[in-house]
Formats: C-alpha cells, structure tokens, sequence
C-alpha cells in the first residue's frame, strides 16, 4: 500500500510543475492539427515550400531569417540546381576586394539568407521603434508555437470599445496585452501559390506557421525518425534485462 | 555491462534453466553493449566537419593582377591554395623533366588546365608534415627545383610542385579548380 | 591451439596485471560479486545506480557539446544554433544534455527521498549523507552554470538573479559579486567562467561520487526494513543488483528518450530561444523546474537577506538532519506518525515547486509561504518532536523472519 502511495506521491511531484508551465500562458491558444505534430510527425514538404514563399513575398519585408542558409532548403525538396537558381535571386555584401572595398555578389547557397535591415537601430527606425522580431526560432520562443503563430497571425480584430490603442498599434486577440505593431498582413489572396493552392487567408497563415517551425526545428524529421529507432531498443533491451532479473532471483525468492 | 560478462560463470551454479539463462543473459548483454556502441557513433561523428563547414568548400579569386613569376595565395577550407604565373622558362623546365626520375611522376600537363599552362594552382601545404613551403614571396628561397622549398624539414619541390628532394612522399596536391573565366578561378 | 590453453594465457596475463594492479579486483569489492547487498532492497534503490549512470551521459554528452561551443557573448548563442542546425548529431547531444540535466535531478531527488523515508542518513550513515548532500550541491551549482551557457533570455537574466542574491550579504556583498562577474553586470568575463566552472565541477562530482561509494562500503546498504542485517540476508551485488539496475536503467532510459526525442523543449522556458538581451528583462523570470522549491522559498521572504539565507539554508538543514531526527529507528515503515508526516513533506516540496513557477503575487505568493513555514516547521520541530514522542511499530529480528510476511 504505501508502495502506491509514494508513487503517487511522486507522480504527483512531477506533474505539478508541469502543469503550472501550462497554466502559465494568460490567453488560451487553440491547438491546431500539424503534420508534425505526434510520434512519427514530419513537415508537408509541400506545405513548407508555400510557407517559405509567404515568407519571401510578405514577411522579408521586415522579418530576418539569420540562422538559415539557402543550402538549407534543399532539406525542403528543392533539387540543388533549383537552390543555386534560388539563392542567385539574391545578392549579399562580400569582401573587401583587392582594394579594400566591400562589394555586391550573387548569393551562393551557403550564404545566409540576406537581412532585411542592416542593424537593429536601422529596423526601429524603419518600424516606429518596433524590432520585428527574427524569425528563424519564433516557433519555439513562443508559448504555443506554431498554433500561437497561426492564431496570432488570424487574431487581428477591431479593439474592444474600452481599449484604447497607442499610435501605430493594432488589436490582436492572441498577442500578449493584445497592442501589436505589427499590422494585419495576412489576407485572402495575399499570395498566388505556385502549386495552384487556394490561397485564402487561413491557408496562408497556416503555411506560413509550418514553415517557421521547419526553420525553428529542421532536425524534427530525423530526431522522430532516430527516437523511434532508440526507443525500440531500448525496450528491447528492458524486456531483455527483466526476464534476466527473474531468472537469476527465483534462485533466492524460493527461499 | 561489460565487466559483468565474465564474472558471471561462477555464480550461475549448476541450477537447471542454464541453457536458456546463459542465452538471455548472452543476448541482454550483447543488447546492452550494442546500444552502447551505437550511442557512440553520433559522439564521434559530431567532431566531422559541419554541414556549415562541408558547404564553405569553394573560393573564388582573380589571376588577373599576378605578374609572370609571381604568384598569390589565398585560402581555401583553411589552407592556403598557391596560384603562380610561371614563366616560359618554368614551364619549359616543368615539362622537360624525365618523369622516371621523379618519386611521384606526374606530367607537368596533368598538373595544370589546358589553355592555362602559365597558370599553376596548388594546395600549398607540404606533403611531409604540414607545413607552408617557402617560395611566394620574390625573396624567398625557392630550392634547388625552382619551385618551393619547405623549411621545416627541407623537402624541395620543382616548378609544376613536384617533390624532388627531401623527406616529402608526394607531390603538392592540386587542389579541384575550374577557370569561371580567363581571369577567374574558382577552387573546390 | 586449444580454447583451454587460450583462456590460461590470457588468465596469466590477468594475473599478472592484476597483482600490480588489482583494479578488477577492486571492482568486483565496490559494485561487484564482493559486496554483498541486503537482499531486500526495493526498487527505490536502483536510482541511486540510475543517477551515476545520468552522470555518466551528462559528461559524455557534455565534453562533445564543448567541442563545439563557443564561450563568448557574441557568439555563444550562435554557436548553439550552430550545434542543432549544422553539427553532425548536435541536436541529440544537446537536447541529451538539456534534458539529461533534468533527468539527472529526477533521479537524484526520488534516491534522496528514499534516504529520508527510510532513515540512510542516520547512523552509521551520516558522512555518507553529508558526501550526497555535497554532490547536490555541486549537482546545482554545474546545472546553474550550464543553464546559463546557451545565452538565451532566461539563461542571462537567471545568470543576473542568482547572482545578485550576492549582494545580500551585508558590506561585502557588492564586492563578491562584482568578483563573481568580473565586471559590472554578467558579461563576457562571466559566461567564460562559468563555462570553465561547468566544465571542471562534474569532475568534481565524479570525485564526491567516489567517495560516496566509499562512504556506503563501510557501514554497507541500508534497506526498507532499516534494521541492521546479518550476513545471511545477504547477497552478492553482482549479479542480483547489477541485473536490477540494468532493468531500472532501462525503465528509466526509456521515460528519458521520450522526452528527449518528442518533447525535447517541454522541460524547458521559451524565453531561451531569444537571445540574450541585457536592456529587457523577460515579463516572467524562472528557473528550471529542479530548482523551483528553493526559488519559492526564497521569494515567499519580503526580506532580502533573510530569503537568500532561507533558500541556502533549506539545503544546508540537511546537514544537521541526522540530529534533528530523534528517533532511533531507521525505517519510516516502522514509524506511523513520522511516516505521515514525510508524505506531507514531499507534498510540501511539490507545492513549493508549482509556487515557484508562479507570479509571486496573490494565492501562489501566500501558499507559498505556508509552504516554506511547513518546510522549516518539519525539519526543525516536528521531526524532532516525532522522534521524541512517538511510539514506533515493533521492529523485526532479521530480514527474514515473519513479521514482514503480510506486508509484502
């Protein structure tokens, strides 16, 4: 009996704290169905490459992707000619030259994807004191990540009667303090997917939220696939060791 | 896990069952060992080089502005790649050696792109122990070969970076290049 | 050449190294068939195997990780990145290490509970508990320090808190923690030695571990009964507790893969994937979980100083706990009272740990002073009091004689 009670006890210990960090986030985000979402979740290839053109078309604009190489979309089912072609759409800054000047070149694909500021100070002032935030971890240094991504992105809404919004702000029913300086950007038809698609705003806000969570965790695919694998053995291995454990102690339990 | 294999023997006793817990304990152990074995591959693989790394492997620079007999050096993966315009005496020299007289033979022609046999590239790292041979600057001393001289350990390399003398088992890797254009070369 | 012949040489050379060296001999004494175990220990004692083995995987995991970090503000972050994204595996070292960290706090907290349930640090058991005591507190200080090198939010502004509770000791206070951080707020200076200390501590615990051991070879295992046990109740360690191990190492292994391989940032805060940023403190400062009792404790004192001390001296009471605890007997099987009143307490330390993680303020604030106020009132009066006046259960001869019968 007590045995129980102790386990109990313990469980007990350890799911608390677990669900206080639930309980943490103030404002309920819905959670949304994703590919790569369970045991053996993996990106929709096809649905991450029309993210990543919402990123291109809408969210470049002002948003960095600083830890992401056009090498690593080849990952994303692009052949490695169809990255070369990808990357050479841009150009990023190289040098010094001979002569000591910095100078514009083609981007290659293990160029990082070009910045949309230069600096920090240059993306405030270019955004009334707002920092667009990079997004190359959004999905993971929010609570709720890609579910909060889509919500936040589809949360825009006339502000209540009682709020009164500061300069520059919108309403968003998702956003913490709910005054965001980002505007609305998503809408039907925002972009035309290459894939013929139908681009409607939550498709859109849905893609774009995959996407970010490829560039946050690319190694999910893998790490799902491995950890089949590990846990399997390891179970191997436990089953193995239990029936050795009986065996070698009914030597002394008959006593 | 390991140690616990061979000491087992003398506590199985003679008790009946031996057969079958000799192969479960055979099989838990060979389990335990594998997966251990199999935890350290992605230890070891960590320290190969990166995906960042594997893909820094081209560098690309221009010949136009080296004079005849002179030469540049730029980096390439962390070494230092050699371009010198050789003269016509050079690459007379280079191409007129008995290759049966050469530790490592190979034709000068081999050695350098057709249409820019003026042009030699190498990896300018010594094929002994590592080091920077000497013989890109005008006052260094390029060995008897006219080519490169390592002060390390003495190994003299000709002017299509041959070994010729010295403890040096091979000759100066040409490193995999391609001319983009007439003045422009691209390594790796 | 015969197998016979075969095993002689080798058996000669074994022998050979083994006089010069007995070191397999040492082995089989300290973990092996010459040590011999009470044969009824329960699965609560396998973690104390569990958390050697998550030492184990956290230095291994650890010294390939710090192939590839780099110590410094500008780039720490950076490199982390570098590690899941680019590093061949770098994904499954850290998220091992991360969530390794927490693992080996679960492992350690279930061994120290069952030490306290079942009486190991009395005597002849004290050094033994002291050296455990140590190896948390070296076990924390590392965790801190680790927690602070991937330069995340959390990691600078946990860095910055910790710290600062430096500053409450009085007239030297601002002194020591400007010596801690090399400069005038965490910097660079700061984070190079934390990697530094990272780095050298689980040496360290490696070293009290051994010790630890030691400790445990002298008087030898306690057991759930607590009594003393004579030689007949007893069983080589090897191979009745090496194979138990082996199955609890894999139960645990597997809790352990679950989260490392689909749930691999559940443990952690969100606030680390953004990078340090020393102008703007996140809206909600916490520690990782493994720390969330002491930092309740700390917080549930509207004194500066007095908190520090509280938090410090919830861990260093323990210290003393041998001395506190009055009573003769081992086992709290034996002791109805004090056997309520330990579950009481591990109830106290899960309060204490979802009150950690909540904004001190409103009934989180005030549950978690009761909370504290239990914490110290246990350790400082009831168990001494229990000790004292209650009356325990008969205790059992030997480990085999019938009063256990029904119980198990």
């Amino acid at each position: 009996m007590r045995k129980y009670i102790l386990t109990a006890a313990a469980a007990l210990a350890l799911a608390l704290p677990a669900a206080s960090f639930a309980a943490e986030a103030e404002i309920h985000i819905p959670a949304e169905k994703w590919s790569f979402n369970g045991i053996t979740g993996h990106f929709d290839k096809e649905q991450v490459q029309r993210g990543f053109q919402v990123y291109k078309e809408v969210c470049s604009a002002c948003h960095s992707l600083e830890y992401i190489s056009f090498r690593n979309f080849e990952a994303l089912g692009y052949s490695e000619a169809q990255v070369k072609a990808l990357a050479a759409e841009y150009e990023v800054e190289d040098g010094p030259d001979d002569n000591g000047d910095m100078f514009k070149r083609k981007a290659k694909p293990s160029d990082k994807l070009p910045k949309p500021y230069p600096n920090e100070k240059f993306a405030r002032s270019a955004n009334g004191g707002a920092l667009p935030p990079d997004l190359s971890l959004i999905a993971k240094a929010r609570h709720g990540g890609p579910d909060y991504l889509f919500h936040l992105l589809r949360g825009y809404d006339e502000a209540p009667a009682d709020m009164k919004l500061a300069d520059g702000m919108s309403y968003n029913k998702y956003f913490p303090g709910h005054q965001i300086a980002m505007a609305k950007q998503i809408e039907d038809d925002k972009v035309t997917y290459a894939d013929g698609t139908k681009s409607d705003a939550d498709q859109i806000a849905r893609d774009v939220s995959a996407f970010l969570m490829w560039t946050a965790e690319p190694k999910m695919e893998v790490r799902h696939a491995t950890g089949l694998r590990v846990i399997i053995f390891t179970l191997l291995f436990t089953v193995l060791a239990y029936f050795l454990k009986r065996r070698i102690w009914a030597r002394i339990e008959q006593h | 896990m390991a140690n616990t294999a061979p000491a087992h023997p003398t506590h199985a006793g003679g008790a009946a069952g031996e057969t079958r817990r000799d192969f479960l304990l055979d099989m838990t152990v060979a389990t335990g060992v594998v997966g251990g074995v199999m935890m350290v591959w992605p230890l070891i693989h960590s320290m190969n080089p990166a995906a960042d790394t594997l893909s820094l492997s081209t560098t690309e620079f221009s010949v136009a502005g080296i004079a005849e007999g002179m030469g540049i050096t730029v980096l390439w993966r962390g070494k230092p790649v050699f371009a010198r315009h050789r003269t016509a005496a050079e690459i007379e020299a280079a191409q007129k050696v008995n290759l049966a007289e050469l530790r490592d033979p190979a034709k000068d022609a081999d050695r350098v792109k057709k249409d820019h046999e003026n042009m030699l590239v190498l990896v300018g790292v010594c094929t002994h122990l590592g080091c920077i041979p000497l013989g890109m600057k005008p006052t260094d001393p390029r060995g008897e070969f006219g080519g490169w001289f390592c002060p390390c350990h003495g190994s003299e390399y000709d002017t299509s970076g041959r070994i010729r003398r010295g403890p040096a088992p091979a000759n100066l890797e040409v490193p995999p290049y391609s001319f983009v254009n007439d003045t422009t070369v691209r390594v790796g | 050449m015969t197998n016979a012949t075969e095993k002689t040489t080798l058996r000669k050379i074994f022998d050979w190294h083994e006089q010069r060296l007995p070191i397999v001999s040492f082995i089989d004494h300290a973990v092996g068939t010459q040590y011999p175990a009470p044969r009824n220990l329960n699965y609560f004692w396998n973690f104390g195997f569990i958390a050697g083995f998550m030492l184990a995987v956290m230095t291994v995991t650890g010294i390939f990780l710090a192939m590839n970090y780099v110590a410094h503000t500008s780039m720490a972050f950076d490199s982390v990145e570098r590690i899941m994204r680019d590093v061949n595996y770098g994904w499954l070292l850290r998220y091992m290490h991360a969530n390794g960290a927490s693992f080996f706090f679960i492992a350690v907290y279930i061994h120290i509970f069952r030490g306290l349930y079942y009486g190991s640090y009395k005597a002849p058991r004290e050094v033994l508990w002291w050296i455990g005591l140590l190896i948390l507190l070296a076990m924390m200080a590392t965790a801190f320090m680790g927690y602070v090198l991937p330069w995340g939010q959390m990691s600078f502004w946990g860095a910055t808190v910790i710290t600062s509770m430096f500053t409450a000791i009085p007239w030297v206070g601002n002194a020591i923690t400007t010596l801690l951080w090399g400069g005038f707020a965490v910097d660079y200076p700061t984070l190079n030695r934390f990697f530094a200390l990272h780095y050298l501590l689980p040496f360290v615990i490696f070293g009290l571990v051994f010790m630890h051991i030691w400790a445990l070879h002298i008087p030898g295992s306690n057991n759930p009964l607590g009594i003393d046990v004579s030689t007949k109740d007893k069983i080589p360690f090897h191979p009745y507790y090496t194979v138990k191990d082996a199955f609890g190492v894999g139960v645990f292994l597997l809790f352990y893969f679950a989260v490392v391989f689909w749930a691999p940032n559940a443990l952690g805060e969100v606030d680390n994937y953004v990078k340090a940023n020393p102008l703007q403190t996140p809206p909600h400062i916490v520690p990782e979980w493994y720390f969330l009792p002491f930092y309740a404790i700390l917080r549930a004192i509207p004194n500066k100083l007095l908190g520090v001390i509280a938090m410090f001296g919830s861990i260093l009471i323990m210290f003393v706990l041998p001395w506190l605890d009055t009573s003769r007997i081992r086992s709290a099987t034996f002791r109805p009272v004090y056997k309520w009143l330990l579950i009481v307490f591990m109830l106290d330390c899960a309060l204490l740990t979802w009150c950690g993680a909540q904004l001190p303020e409103g009934a989180p604030l005030i549950l978690g002073r009761i909370g504290a106020a239990w914490y110290f009132l246990h350790l400082l009066v009831l168990t001494p009091v229990v000790g004292w006046l209650e009356t325990p259960k008969p205790l059992p001869a030997s480990i085999g004689e019938p009063v256990l019968r029904p119980a198990e």
